[in-house]
């Protein structure tokens, strides 16, 4: 069943002052689906990552042409208001970044920004760390500091706070780089939780996640989308030199 | 053989030099708590506290002027530390490296470094004067705002060039406005720094007397508003000493004043402390 475009983005160049990260890059997510986008260093991935939410923003002297829409609408329109545009486009970053307070408030970060109640709170903190499968492991010590969890339970809890906003895209940049294969595997049996709600893409940390948990593909080199597919049929027949070299190893 | 015996010699004349200098810097230290709390402790008492002085001081107790020591304090926090660190966020995350923020950076480097008694000059001048507040409370905590606010705002500063970009990052990602992210990831984060700063300030308006004199005055006299003027401990001491009325109770106020100044501290330490226990 072919599904709705949820983000179209459209002869989109990315550049840091006159450096160019990304080059006429034209992708289609797809909803509800868990995109990989994978590649070598330097490839301008977490660049598209943080030009969805504008996160890029916060970087002095960048530009970009091109558009990018979500639900059909551009953006990167002066008329949308970025911090709603962030709330509906959540990021995990690639390495685990609890703020130093409860594991409770950094939960609670999110949904307080936008002025949510104490009532509702408890509510909607118990429902993201059980999406983010952490609850059972934290729910006796929500008060005590996030910096003591563990790394993969650090990152689950990243998640978590995204999730606390209920976004409808999630963008994860290496979420399980730095994490054991333990943590790795109860992360990536998260998504595939999640993929029922959200739509997701993916920076995998490595091509073997890439082909557990995506559903499509696209590989990226020096800034440029060289060709995107199914999963199955980007790693078994890619139609690319470059991304068979890639993928058997010969460069990356 | 010779090159290795030689190593060993410049080792233990390391060893021996810094442990020299580690001991008669607290040797120093003990000396002159030594000669102050000898000669004061003996005349505290709580008498010595709670009565106001009588006859210039060389009678009854110090409270007039511990009252004032806190007022001016107090006085000069409220004004200085809203003041710089808004101007401390206002460099870090307001604006980027600039002509504006080098500046006003150079302007409050040049600031740190005039002497207290050019501050108490300009105090006199322009609050006592000019506004006509008389020797007040205000001119007085007015004119220490002014002093430690280069104290302040570069405490501040360092504090917030030490929190991690990913804090700000992660508070704009969930869709936080730059006010949101500044009072609520960097802030607090930033206020174990800006409470150093704080002590720093409260230690130097402690022992300022001068520029005091200057601008408080040095009445006895139990304030009643603002515009009163007060004599803080450290010029009670310094009146009481230069004119020789009483050099007991001169000591009496000393050893006071290093009480007071402990007692800050370990105060502003537990507290500090108590705070980041619960974040980390």
């Amino acid at each position: 069943m072919p599904r709705e475009n949820k983000i179209v983005i459209k002869d989109f160049n990315f550049y840091y002052q006159s450096l160019q990260a990304l080059r006429d890059i034209n992708l289609d997510i797809r909803s509800k689906e868990i995109f990989a986008i994978f590649g070598p260093a330097r490839g301008g991935k977490t660049t598209l990552l943080k030009s969805l939410n504008r996160l890029t923003d916060l970087i002095f002297g960048s530009s970009h042409t091109g558009a990018i829409l979500l639900d059909g609408i551009d953006i990167y329109d002066p008329k949308i208001s970025l911090t709603h545009l962030r709330r509906r486009i959540g990021m995990v970053f690639d390495l685990p970044t609890p703020l130093p307070m409860s594991i409770f408030d950094n939960v609670a970060y999110g949904p307080k920004l936008s002025g949510k109640t104490k009532k509702c709170l408890n509510e909607i903190i118990e429902k993201a760390l059980r999406s983010a499968v952490l609850w059972e492991e934290v729910k006796d010590r929500l008060h005590t500091s996030a910096l003591r969890l563990s790394g993969g339970q650090q990152q689950r809890l990243c998640i978590a706070r995204v999730l606390a906003l209920e976004p409808e895209v999630l963008l994860l940049d290496e979420p399980c780089s730095g994490l054991d294969p333990i943590s790795t595997a109860s992360i990536e049996k998260t998504l595939g939780q999640l993929k029922k709600e959200y739509t997701i893409i993916l920076v995998p940390h490595n091509i073997q996640q890439a082909s557990r948990v995506a559903d499509r593909a696209g590989f990226f080199l020096n800034g440029e989308l060289i060709e995107e597919g199914p999963v199955y049929q980007i790693f078994t027949k890619p139609r690319d030199k470059r991304t068979e070299n890639y993928i058997t190893g010969r460069f990356g | 053989m010779r090159v290795n015996r030689n190593r060993y010699l410049t080792q233990s004349i390391a060893k021996i030099f810094i442990w020299i200098s580690a001991l008669s810097t607290i040797g120093v230290m003990i000396l002159i708590l030594f000669q102050i709390l000898s000669k004061g402790l003996p005349i505290l008492s709580l008498q010595f506290f709670l009565d106001s002085p009588r006859s210039m001081g060389r009678e009854g107790g110090i409270f007039t002027t511990i009252i004032g020591t806190f007022a001016l304090i107090l006085v000069a926090i409220l004004f200085s530390v809203p003041l710089g660190v808004g101007t401390a966020v206002f460099l870090r995350e307001y604006t980027r490296e600039s002509r504006i923020s080098r500046i006003i950076r150079f302007g409050t480097d040049c600031l740190a470094g005039v002497p207290s008694i050019i501050f108490g000059l300009f105090g006199f001048a322009f609050f006592v004067i000019f506004l006509n507040m008389g020797w007040s409370i205000l001119s007085g905590g007015l004119t220490l705002a002014a002093m430690n606010l280069p104290v302040i705002i570069s405490t501040t500063e360092e504090a917030i060039k030490a929190i991690p970009y990913s804090y700000r990052e992660v508070s704009y990602s969930l869709g936080g406005t730059k006010w949101q992210t500044v009072t609520r990831a960097v802030l607090p984060s930033a206020l174990p720094g800006i409470f150093t700063g704080i002590i720093l300030e409260v230690g130097r308006s402690i022992g300022e007397t001068a520029s005091v004199i200057l601008t408080a005055g040095s009445s006895l006299v139990m304030p009643n508003s603002l515009f009163s003027p007060i004599r803080t401990m450290s010029v009670h001491f310094y009146i009481l000493a230069r004119e020789g009325l009483s050099m007991d109770m001169a000591y009496g106020t000393g050893a006071a004043l290093i009480l007071l100044v402990l007692m800050i501290n370990t105060t502003a330490h537990w507290l500090l402390n108590r705070y980041i226990r619960h974040r980390v």
